[in-house]
């Protein structure tokens, strides 16, 4: 999205305000506005304040900037706005971070992720030849494998991603799949880098990952994290990608289809948090449910808000890192614990380690530790495989 | 002035007050056509009493206080017209009381339309209020306090006058309570047997106070719903179709639309008949004797119902009906503003005409709608103008299309609805001397300060 196309379209939101909710106006559904509550820090804010900022009728200023980067691009707007441009309003967010990324006018934490990012080949800045430190003889992929598993950044550093890194890697071994891993030669996926802007970076990233993808031979990926699953099903391939990609939610629920993983007794009630970059960006819902609903003893309930209308864990473009939306109450991911906690489920199943860490840390925040916990979905399934 | 940010932060918490300039960017406009002024302030209370501090500290400091819900009226109502502290309500959301057996609710004054049906929806599914068709964040308070209509309005008025009492600071930050619930704990009646206070504060436009509860009436919500549309190319026609259709007391909604685009609506005005009922029996018996109040008009020749496809009733039954809001996105300009006189069904005729009128003079798009208000003594009409906001000169055009439309509307013997102030001035201007006088006293009285929302009911 260039600057000419966003500018010239930018004038039509009406600011309405359907975009705070979801389908059901049961409370709002904007992560930003709800952490913060000034009507600036809504989708039609910061559309509006956008628009006075292309018009010169306000100044750039570092709370404009993070205004605009406290959206956790999460979708929910797009579902909800009832005009003919929904379909490209984070396309218009994303075109004026990249403007402000042109001129260098962005937040300090955010200048810090794409530091990081080109420096180290991850946003938490950490050693590359750390990558694969959790992966403890995990096979590295070679030609032939069926799968390359794509960790991902949270997957190789983070320690509760890591844990269900762990995971899948002895599901899909105990399951016979023929895959394996980049290793430390992993790089970032890039999809926080696009929807923060940064285009040149996204590019440079994206490239070097096919390129190597392509002189591996590789066929088929299967993503750990929804967002680099997001970005290599819709990114990748305008940039000359010529792979598959699956989501391990998708790979996972075939397998236990076919009964390559058997699944005994795990008596547990279970809630779900949908990922914004598998559901809404992709609508993959069902997989995750149908695993789940596969454990014998599972009893799956679901949040008022699910599925199109799931409340986002406040981790998107970037912010399980920049944290642009943490010190309240009123943080998405701490809402989206108490809203679990209602459903008296005592697990909170997810499909993404940027939900994973930013709901664990939750919990605690909320003081529900002993009431409730966060497990990946992989997790789960390897407790539960007999 | 950071005096002033101080001592906000102090009552509010330094998180929910900014004098940044993104805020008071925003907060001192609307999506609609009047100038905006930029306020000094955003504040966003949590309880009476911070409302109530906040109020005390504009008296001290001489300081206006705008207070918004959603800012979605359209008319310039929330704009600072004179700079300081808008007082966004939003944060004020709490429901606090249902009694089921006297059928009304109590909220806070930033409780949304939205957020109320769908907890009466989950905890009380025989129970609901009157939404209007705005978006779902448009407030309680606000509505009521510019005198909105919603779905109910056919059946029991505007929903003003659905209001079972108030909570209300008032300009000089004393909390008082309006109707039954100044007297005991309950909350069914804003005011007889006592005298009725409430018109102190519905219809002043936030000049007389700020609403910190509403207490409103609940009605039956019945089982099942049906739309039909009757349909005539015939203006002058309509206002005997409403009385018709309106003698037989069976219908929930009327509303009266005409528009030229898409351009298969072009020409015709198109009469949604909305039924609701307990059963199928009661349902078609319902139905049968609005066919039969309207056969003269078939057999003539001069209207039909038209045929409502299944996918279409989902939209038209919506409530908000989410797709009206896209009116504003017909033409890929992003605005609309109506203004939405009240009017005698007889003007009707008139009014349709105008609206078309104005949009061919102005070159601008139109929509003309109207709401039936309780089983036909008045009805809203609305002359509405899209125009693109990236185009000043429409923008302009539109808004002179608008301001016609006022005056040719209060010639007519209309009464402007949530009016700006431009319309304000035309009201003013024909209202009764002693009329004037006496709001001008009331207002003066109240708010000796002159501190709410200054520059609106101001006779200078």
């Amino acid at each position: 999205m260039q600057q000419q196309d966003y500018a010239s379209q930018i004038h039509r939101c009406f600011r309405c305000g359907y975009c705070k909710f979801p389908t059901k106006y049961v409370d709002f559904n904007c992560p930003s506005y709800k952490r913060f509550r000034f009507d600036t820090y809504s989708t039609g804010g910061r559309l509006w304040l956008t628009k006075a900022w292309l018009e010169n009728s306000i100044e750039w200023s570092e709370r404009l900037a993070e205004i605009l980067y406290a959206c956790t691009t999460c979708k929910n707007c797009v579902e909800q706005c009832p005009m003919r441009f929904a379909p490209d309003i984070v396309d218009w967010i994303v075109g004026a971070r990249s403007d402000m990324v042109e001129k260098g006018k962005i937040p300090p934490r955010v200048a810090r992720f794409f530091e990081a990012v080109h420096g180290y080949g991850n946003p938490l800045k950490l050693l590359r030849s750390d990558r694969a430190a959790w992966a403890n003889g995990t096979k590295i992929y070679a030609p032939g494998d069926e799968y390359l598993l794509y960790v991902g950044c949270l997957g190789s550093y983070d320690e509760n991603a890591q844990r269900m890194a762990k995971s899948l890697v002895s599901v899909m071994g105990a399951a016979g799949v023929s895959f394996g891993i980049l290793g430390s030669d992993e790089e970032c996926c890039g999809n926080e880098v696009y929807m923060l802007g940064e285009m040149g970076l996204f590019q440079t990233l994206v490239e070097k990952n096919n390129q190597k993808f392509k002189e591996l031979g590789v066929e088929k990926i299967v993503a750990l994290c929804p967002h680099g699953y997001n970005a290599m099903k819709n990114r990748y391939p305008a940039l000359g990608a010529s792979f598959e990609v699956y989501h391990y939610t998708q790979l996972l629920n075939d397998l236990v289809k076919e009964n390559r993983v058997k699944l005994s007794r795990n008596k547990a009630k279970v809630t779900y948090q949908d990922p914004c970059f598998l559901g809404r960006y992709n609508k993959i819902y069902d997989e995750p449910r149908q695993i789940l609903r596969s454990i014998p003893g599972v009893e799956l309930v679901e949040m008022k808000r699910n599925r199109k209308d799931a409340f986002c864990c406040g981790g998107g473009s970037g912010n399980f890192v920049t944290d642009l939306l943490a010190g309240s109450e009123d943080s998405p991911a701490r809402v989206r614990i108490r809203e679990a906690y209602e459903t008296g489920a005592d697990t909170l199943a997810v499909a993404c380690p940027s939900c994973l860490t930013m709901l664990t840390d939750a919990v605690k925040a909320e003081d529900l530790d002993d009431k409730l916990v966060v497990k990946d979905i992989s997790q789960i399934v390897k407790e539960s495989a007999s | 002035m950071s005096d002033i940010l101080e001592a906000l932060a102090k009552i509010v918490g330094k998180d929910y007050v900014s004098n940044h300039h993104e805020e008071r960017y925003f907060y001192g406009r609307d999506p609609g056509l009047m100038t905006p002024h930029e306020a000094d302030y955003v504040v966003m209370p949590k309880t009476p009493e911070e409302v109530q501090d906040i109020v005390k500290l504009a008296n001290r400091e001489k300081v206006p206080v705008v207070p918004k819900g959603a800012g979605l009226a359209l008319t310039g109502l929330i704009i600072p017209l004179k700079g300081g502290i808008v007082m966004d309500m939003k944060r004020m959301d709490k429901i606090l009381e249902i009694n089921e057996g006297a059928r009304y609710v109590v909220v806070e004054g930033g409780v949304s339309q939205g957020v109320l049906k769908e907890y009466l929806n989950e905890h009380y599914p025989n129970l609901r209020h009157s939404v209007p068709e705005s978006p779902p964040i448009t407030t309680i308070a606000a509505n009521v306090a510019i005198h909105g209509q919603g779905r109910l309005t056919n059946q029991y008025g505007f929903n003003s006058d659905m209001v079972n009492g108030l909570e209300v600071v008032l300009p000089t930050g004393e909390i008082c309570k309006i109707g039954s619930c100044s007297v005991g704990k309950y909350w069914f009646s804003k005011g007889p047997p006592l005298p009725d206070l409430s018109g102190l504060f519905l219809g002043w436009l936030g000049t007389t106070g700020v609403i910190t509860k509403v207490g409103l009436k609940l009605y039956p919500k019945k089982k099942m719903k049906d739309l039909e549309i009757f349909v005539t190319d015939d203006e002058d026609l309509v206002p005997g179709i409403i009385c018709k259709i309106t003698h037989t007391e069976m219908v929930e909604d009327i509303g009266i639309w005409a528009q030229e685009r898409p351009l298969m609506f072009r020409g015709n005005y198109h009469i949604n008949i909305f039924i609701t009922a307990d059963s199928e029996d009661e349902l078609e018996m319902k139905r049968k004797m609005v066919y039969d109040s309207v056969q003269e008009y078939v057999d003539n020749k001069e209207a039909g119902f038209m045929n409502v496809t299944l996918d279409m009733k989902p939209d038209f039954m919506d409530n908000p009906q989410k797709s009206m809001t896209s009116f504003a996105d017909v033409r890929r300009g992003g605005g609309f503003e109506y203004a939405g006189p009240i009017i005698p069904m007889e003007l009707y005729p008139d009014c349709a005409r105008k609206v078309a009128e104005l949009a061919i003079k102005h070159k601008v798009v139109y929509g003309g709608s109207g709401r039936v208000i309780q089983g036909g003594h008045c009805m809203m009409f609305s002359f509405a103008y899209t125009f693109n906001r990236a185009d000043l000169d429409e923008m302009g055009r539109a808004r002179k299309a608008l301001y016609e439309a006022a005056e040719f509307v209060a010639d007519k013997g209309g009464v402007l609805w949530k009016p700006n102030i431009d319309e304000q001035k035309i009201m003013m201007e024909r209202m009764d001397p002693n009329t004037l006088k006496l709001m001008t006293k009331i207002k003066e009285l109240l708010d000796p300060n002159g501190i709410m929302n200054p520059g609106n009911w101001e006779v200078k």
